[in-house]
């Protein structure tokens, strides 16, 4: 069902021209704002809260989409869909796959940094 | 789609630090300043210290979201254009028009397209270059408006002081012009006469607004200083001729109707060049028209004005109705005119309890049912009567009435063909007034002066029987014997020798006043039943202390015998 690249090559390197020396510290802010992200959403579901269930995820989709992971923004689409809907079961059977694809591009990310 | 690159200072605002990052970054490389604030609580200080050009929003924010701070941001800008950009990735329409509606001018979706995101900056820049410079010229139209009024205002008070009404407020005057009409180039005169009687003029400028409005300042000068000073009004209507068609730009002009009103003879003189026909409203219900007959005053040169008069005798009762254009053009709803028609039809039912003006003004009024205002009709009437309706106005007593030459003596010739062009008595009565306390009684020197003229060249010189005068056909015939008569003058002359000394408080003027005609019997000296009448002996009399003739009845001889007064009053008797 998932067609889109975990990575989008272009965007990011788009990103890394426009960034110039701050690209590394884009990424890094990516990628422990996500952490906290991750941890919200969590928190909603635990919760119960669909409606901070589905902020968290536009929230997380919106910085995913710029920063070129456009599969985990999908995701991220899905959850805060089902947040709207207050549908909790879905949001909570979406999580293991966000966090699985997230934990995907965070190593994609780092051996970009690296590279 | 590259407009000049301008650097502008932008404010953004966006809870996600990443976001913030990437779209601070694109628009530094595109050489913006940028604050960047973290929610909408700050963005709205942010934009309170530091009045940035453009504001892009993040949607949903914490604390205080885009839409809330765009409204604020929309409020504090006020006049101010401050484009604001939401950025964001909803999709939906109903959100998206949320946006709109707090405010928002556009929307930037998320991913970041740096090549939109110039063309966004680019076109709202733009409209806000546009907007600056539209309120510019909107302040700058509104100054001049305001400063125009202003103007105007100030223009009206001038006009007000120069053209005063004049004696237009005497109860026999009636007349209809809008507050403004200065502005439409309208101008409604009245002036009495120094011998009596009164001149009045209805002006009708071309064109509106202030052009309109300055010709008549010279206009309402020359007709009140000529008038005072005892001119006739043709000499007032070359004058004004020949002011305005100098200095009224070609296509400009002044429609105007003159009278000359004549209450102790009886008789209006009239000169109308270009306004509709005026109207003489006989007592036995009929009228004549007073039409105009020459072009309107500004358009000929001097030497080709004609400023010959209409004379029509007139009875207490009678009334003279004078319009502008506005009158017979004024309009009802259906854009129908009022017309010649509809205004005969008024004239020819009389209301005994309404003046002409008054009627004819409810009549073009219901007529146009409140269509428009009739701001741009102008009316005057004025009601014959037997007693001259401005009495001599007291003339205050200037400080130094007795200053002055009180002692002094002249002798003024006309002869040959100046007795029939120029008229000396302007010039004879300025003399007359150098003597500051005798200006109280100007008009009773004028009168002297211009019956003892009058007798001197019609009766003395030209022969003319005044019963002649006596009845309508007589009149006419009167007057074109004056004509035919003055142009075949040879040889003839008229002499005035004035003399004044002071006396306690006062003076006694002396004039004499000698034709080069045979004369009359004095002895024979007549009642106003005889052939006499009308010389106007009795009026000299009246206003003189001594009347009296040479032998050979061909120079008479006045004395007049003045006092100050408080009030301005007439003459003392002298013992």
């Amino acid at each position: 069902m998932n067609r889109k690249p975990h990575l989008d090559e272009e965007a990011l390197a788009e990103l890394r021209d426009v960034m110039e020396d701050e690209f590394d510290i884009l990424i890094q802010t990516y990628i422990s704002d996500s952490r906290d992200r991750l941890e919200a959403l969590r928190q909603a579901l635990s919760d119960g809260d669909p409606d901070a269930l589905a902020k968290a995820a536009h929230s997380f989709k919106g910085s995913s989409i710029n920063i070129g992971a456009p599969r985990l923004g999908e995701l991220c689409q899905i959850i805060e869909q089902a947040g709207r809907d207050g549908d909790l079961d879905t949001g909570r059977q979406s999580m293991d796959a966000l966090e699985a694809e997230f934990a995907t591009v965070r190593r994609l990310m780092e051996e970009a940094l690296l590279a | 789609m590259t407009g000049p690159q301008t650097s502008l200072r932008l404010l953004i605002a966006d809870d996600s630090s990443t976001d913030r990052l990437i779209l601070q970054a694109i628009l530094r490389r595109q050489g913006h300043e940028v604050l960047a604030a973290e929610d909408g609580q700050s963005a709205v200080q942010f934009y309170e210290q530091h009045q940035p050009d453009m504001v892009l929003l993040d949607v949903m924010m914490p604390g205080m979201d885009g839409m809330e701070a765009a409204r604020r941001i929309k409020a504090l800008a006020g006049e101010k254009l401050v484009p604001v950009i939401f950025l964001t990735s909803l999709s939906d329409a109903g959100s998206l028009a949320q946006c709109l509606d707090a405010g928002g001018d556009d929307f930037l979706p998320k991913p970041y397209n740096p090549v939109i995101i110039k063309a966004k900056l680019g076109a709202f820049d733009r409209m806000r270059r546009m907007h600056v410079t539209l309120s510019e010229q909107r302040d700058l139209i509104r100054a001049r408006n305001e400063q125009l009024l202003q103007e105007q205002f100030i223009a009206r008070r001038v006009f007000d002081n120069i053209a005063h009404t004049g004696c237009l407020d005497a109860s026999s005057i009636r007349y209809h012009a809008s507050p403004m009409s200065i502005f439409n180039g309208d101008v409604l005169l009245a002036c009495p006469r120094p011998a009596g009687g009164m001149h009045l003029l209805l002006g009708d400028f071309t064109g509106h607004g202030l052009p309109a409005a300055i010709g008549a300042l010279p206009l309402s000068e020359i007709f009140y200083g000529m008038t005072s000073k005892g001119f006739s009004a043709p000499d007032i209507l070359q004058e004004l001729n020949q002011k305005l068609t100098r200095i009224l730009p070609t296509g400009m002009f002044c429609c105007a109707a003159l009278v000359e009103v004549d209450f102790r003879h009886g008789a209006i003189r009239v000169w109308n060049g270009g306004l509709p026909e005026g109207y003489l409203l006989r007592t036995d219900g009929s009228r004549e028209a007073l039409q105009s007959r020459h072009l309107p005053l500004g358009i000929l040169p001097p030497e080709r004005f004609a400023a010959s008069m209409e004379e029509y005798p007139v009875e207490p009762g009678d009334h003279i109705l004078l319009m502008t254009d506005g009158v017979l053009e004024a309009e009802d709803a259906e854009g129908q005119q009022f017309g010649a028609d509809r205004l005969a039809g008024v004239l020819d039912r009389p209301l005994p309890y309404l003046s002409p003006v008054d009627q004819v003004i409810q009549a073009v009024q219901s007529f146009t049912g409140g269509a428009r205002e009739s701001d741009d009709l102008t009316l005057l009437g004025l009601k014959v009567t037997g007693q001259d309706p401005v009495a001599t106005h007291a003339v205050p007593a200037a400080e130094s009435a007795l200053a002055g030459p009180v002692r002094w003596r002249c002798s003024y010739e006309v002869d040959g063909e100046a007795l029939g062009q120029f008229n000396p008595l302007p010039l004879l009565l300025h003399v007359c007034m150098a003597v500051a306390g005798l200006r109280q009684h100007s008009g009773d020197v004028y009168t002297l002066l211009a019956e003892l003229y009058s007798n001197a060249l019609e009766h003395g010189i030209l022969q003319l029987p005044s019963a002649w005068k006596d009845g309508p056909d007589g009149f006419a015939r009167y007057y074109a014997e004056r004509e035919r008569r003055l142009a075949n003058l040879h040889g003839h002359s008229i002499r005035f020798g004035l003399e004044h000394c002071g006396r306690n408080h006062g003076g006694r003027l002396v004039i004499r006043c000698r034709d080069s005609g045979p004369g009359f019997d004095p002895n024979n000296l007549p009642g106003p039943a005889t052939a006499y009448a009308g010389r106007g002996f009795t009026l000299i009399r009246q206003l003189s202390s001594s009347l009296t003739f040479n032998k050979q009845g061909n120079e008479a001889e006045v004395v007049y015998d003045w006092e100050l007064t408080g009030n301005g009053g007439g003459r003392t008797e002298y013992e």
